[in-house]
């Protein structure tokens, strides 16, 4: 793998698994009580942000840091881009000071594919426009593994609210379905994928019916630019039709985990009380990230030894 | 006096096919007949094993200038059309400043006739500034020999604009209002045809329905009207029906189509190449399939390229910050040869139809006038000689560096073609020989 643009640069199952597994290992360095290891020293990562992020940019650095690798941070809003220096200029300067690893968002979809065009270094993708969150996804799985067992094979997800207009949704239904996750998408017709065909997944656009059978309500950032779009009514027609309220809530098999990217809209797609319950692994995915970005990093930049 | 003999090659016109020299002089074709001998002092050309044809006539076609020179201009444009075998062109009113008023006209026919390379026909805005609200002064530029009449780039959205362009265009004869045909509605934000590819992609869609729609209405205001109506770069299978039972219904409706619809299909954008980002955009295979179906049964009049130059620095972005369209003026015959032609689709001779005599017949460029008019053939004694001579065996290697065009966005880099313009005779003079441009 010389990139990571979207979850299927990972060859499927076997791909996958071998990074969730390496995941393990990392996130097992990070217990340690000096939570780094020299394996990317002398390498560079750079992140270059064209839309805002705080998790994400601070979880790749983080995971930079602790393989030892040096890093640097592009931020657009200061730079030349606001001079209007062109995309393919910036790449061509970043990739003169020496660059191993360039971890990229931007707002359009595909973005990151043209950087890899170019650049000689190795691209990842922290997500691109509509298109794929891979790294997004690949937590989401391993938070999934280390709390259901090694196997998600038959685990029944539902990914509830804008499909559509959604990275996370597109690399999850790739990753969960390679991981052996039935997928079920759930939400008004508006805000599903305008085609379908060829997705391994179901439509379902009433949450009620798919509730109690569920082992996995995976919620979606719910923009409120969408309604000027006229994709949904208002807020509390959508809280109440396809929000995980905690009458929702009280109805889910006891079992059942509950899962959102962050940042969460409290009250909206989610109630308070349902992200801080102790079926919600909100927080995990988030610790999680660090883990998942260090086994990601390694993996492209070949890096050495580390245990 | 000039003459040149055009020796060995077999004559495909409207009126057939026969093995035939064509004696030129003095920019009108002499003779045709076989076994010819060269005059005292003619040029020999030779067309062994070679298709001799009438010009052909690209209708739509951007020239940028004025305006976006750095992508191409009426001198570069112009080049690129004639070893594509073009003798004439209709150039797109999308300039800036825009084709709304003769100064415009005058400056792009004064270009044309010093690089002196093929006839260049502007077209005219149907609106002023094509903003879609007041019509352009229509009958002005007419009277300079504008005969297409389209806001391409954006399509007129407002009916009622629509019906008074065609019940002001129709005391014009020749004239035809022709659409871009994409309601602005359901396309706004889009950046690729809206089916499996767009969503997996997670790109904003254009559906076909946005093309389909404007066409259904469009055909309602022609019959209406009793308007002339011209359906440009026609993508879906849906609107190729919709002209087809115009058609038959009597409204006075012509389509084209480029190659690029007749051939690619929405999958060329999934390495989210901006190369083959377009408006009306890449469609289905159903939709490829439908089109050629049209192509071959006559409802699809005539095959265009919506040639669209566009620098590297502004098409070599993120897919949704590119600008729409591709090159297209220098392969067309070629690509159309190697692909709808080999495959049986259609024969050459309804092919060089497509791409010569019936174009040149939409926009009025058939007949024979003072500014050299008489485009499309036939090739006979006495007309015009705007000659397309054209190798159906040679194979070659598209490369964007090599092509005439001041930008590279061909869709057709790296292809193996069969098929290349050996020499182009625009009013009797050779703008293309043996494969390279005179001038």
């Amino acid at each position: 793998m010389r990139h990571l643009l979207s979850i299927g640069d990972l060859g499927g199952r076997a791909g996958i698994e071998q990074m969730l597994d390496l995941t393990a290992t990392f996130a097992e360095v990070m217990q340690r009580e000096v939570p780094k290891v020299p394996a990317l020293r002398g390498r560079t990562v750079v992140s270059l942000f064209y839309e805002d992020s705080t998790r994400t940019r601070l979880s790749f650095e983080a995971a930079a840091k602790r393989l030892s690798a040096d890093t640097m941070n592009f931020s657009v809003a200061t730079s030349s881009v606001s001079k209007g220096e062109s995309l393919l200029d910036t790449i061509r300067t970043i990739e003169a000071m020496g660059v191993d690893a360039i971890v990229v968002r931007h707002r359009a979809s595909g973005a990151p594919h043209r950087i890899a065009a170019w650049a000689d270094a190795h691209v990842v993708n922290a997500g691109d426009g509509r298109h794929e969150h891979p790294t997004q996804a690949l937590l989401d799985a391993y938070t999934l593994r280390v709390r259901r067992g090694p196997t998600l094979d038959g685990c029944r997800v539902a990914i509830v609210g804008d499909v559509r207009h959604s990275r996370v949704a597109r690399s999850n239904v790739y990753a969960l379905h390679a991981l052996g996750c039935e997928v079920i998408l759930v939400g008004p017709p508006t805000l599903m994928p305008e085609s379908t065909d060829g997705w391994p997944v179901t439509v379902v656009h009433d949450l009620d019916e798919v509730l109690g059978s569920l082992d996995v309500v995976y919620l979606l950032r719910l923009q409120r630019e969408r309604i000027a779009e006229a994709l949904f009514p208002s807020i509390r027609e959508y809280t109440s039709r396809w929000g995980l309220t905690p009458d929702r809530a009280a109805r889910l098999h006891p079992d059942t985990l509950v899962m959102h990217p962050g940042p969460v809209n409290r009250g909206i797609e989610i109630a308070g009380a349902v992200v801080d319950s102790d079926r919600s692994l909100v927080t995990e995915q988030v610790a999680n990230g660090v883990a998942v970005r260090m086994a990601v990093l390694w993996s492209l930049l070949g890096g050495g030894e580390f245990v | 006096m000039s003459e040149f003999l055009i020796s060995g090659g077999t004559v495909v016109d409207a009126t057939g096919e026969r093995r035939a020299d064509v004696r030129v002089v003095d920019g009108t074709i002499a003779e045709v007949a076989e076994g010819l001998a060269p005059g005292p002092g003619g040029t020999v050309l030779d067309a062994e094993g070679a298709i001799v044809a009438p010009g052909l006539v690209d209708i739509q076609v951007h020239l940028r200038e004025p305006g976006r020179e750095d992508s191409e201009t009426i001198e570069s444009g112009a080049r690129a059309a004639a070893l594509g075998g073009c003798t004439a062109v209709v150039c797109m009113p999308n300039t800036t400043p825009a084709i709304d008023e003769a100064s415009v006209v005058h400056s792009i026919l004064e270009r044309a006739r010093s690089a002196g390379l093929c006839e260049v026909q502007p077209a005219g805005c149907i609106t002023r500034g094509r903003a879609g609200v007041e019509l352009a002064p229509i009958g002005e530029l007419y009277d300079l020999g504008v005969r297409i009449f389209t806001d391409d780039g954006d399509c007129v959205a407002d009916a009622g604009v629509m019906r008074r362009a065609f019940e002001y265009a129709s005391a014009l004869p020749g004239a035809v209002i022709a659409q871009h045909a994409e309601d602005p509605a359901l396309v706004r934000g889009g950046h690729m045809h809206e089916g499996a590819w767009s969503a997996r992609l997670g790109i904003a869609g254009r559906p076909a329905t946005a093309e389909s729609s404007i066409v259904a209405r469009d055909l309602q205001l022609a019959a209406l009207t009793g308007g002339r109506y011209h359906v440009l770069h026609l993508s879906c299978a849906t609107s190729a029906d919709l002209v087809r039972a115009g058609k038959a219904t009597g409204i006075r409706v012509t389509a084209e189509c480029t190659p690029q619809h007749l051939v690619l299909t929405d999958a060329a954008c999934a390495g989210f190449d901006p190369t083959f980002k377009m408006n009306p955009p890449l469609r289905e295979q159903a939709d490829v399939d439908g089109l050629r179906a049209a192509l071959a049964d006559g409802t699809i009049d005539a095959i265009a390229t919506d040639h669209a130059p566009h620098s590297p620095e502004t098409k070599d972005v993120p897919f949704e910050e590119a600008p729409p369209g591709m090159l297209g003026v220098e392969t067309a015959l070629a690509v159309a040869h190697t692909t709808l032609v080999a495959e049986g689709i259609v024969t050459l001779g309804h092919l060089l139809g497509a791409l010569s005599w019936r174009p040149a017949a939409i926009a009025g460029l058939d007949a024979a006038g003072p500014e050299g008019g008489g485009h499309g053939g036939p090739i006979a004694p006495g007309r015009p000689a705007h000659l397309c001579v054209f190798d159906p065996q040679r194979r070659w290697v598209v490369e964007g560096e090599r092509l005439a065009s001041r930008s590279r966005n061909t869709p057709w880099e790296g292809r193996e073609l069969t098929g290349r313009v050996r020499h182009t005779l625009y009013r009797g003079i050779p703008t293309v020989r043996d494969e390279e441009a005179t001038r």
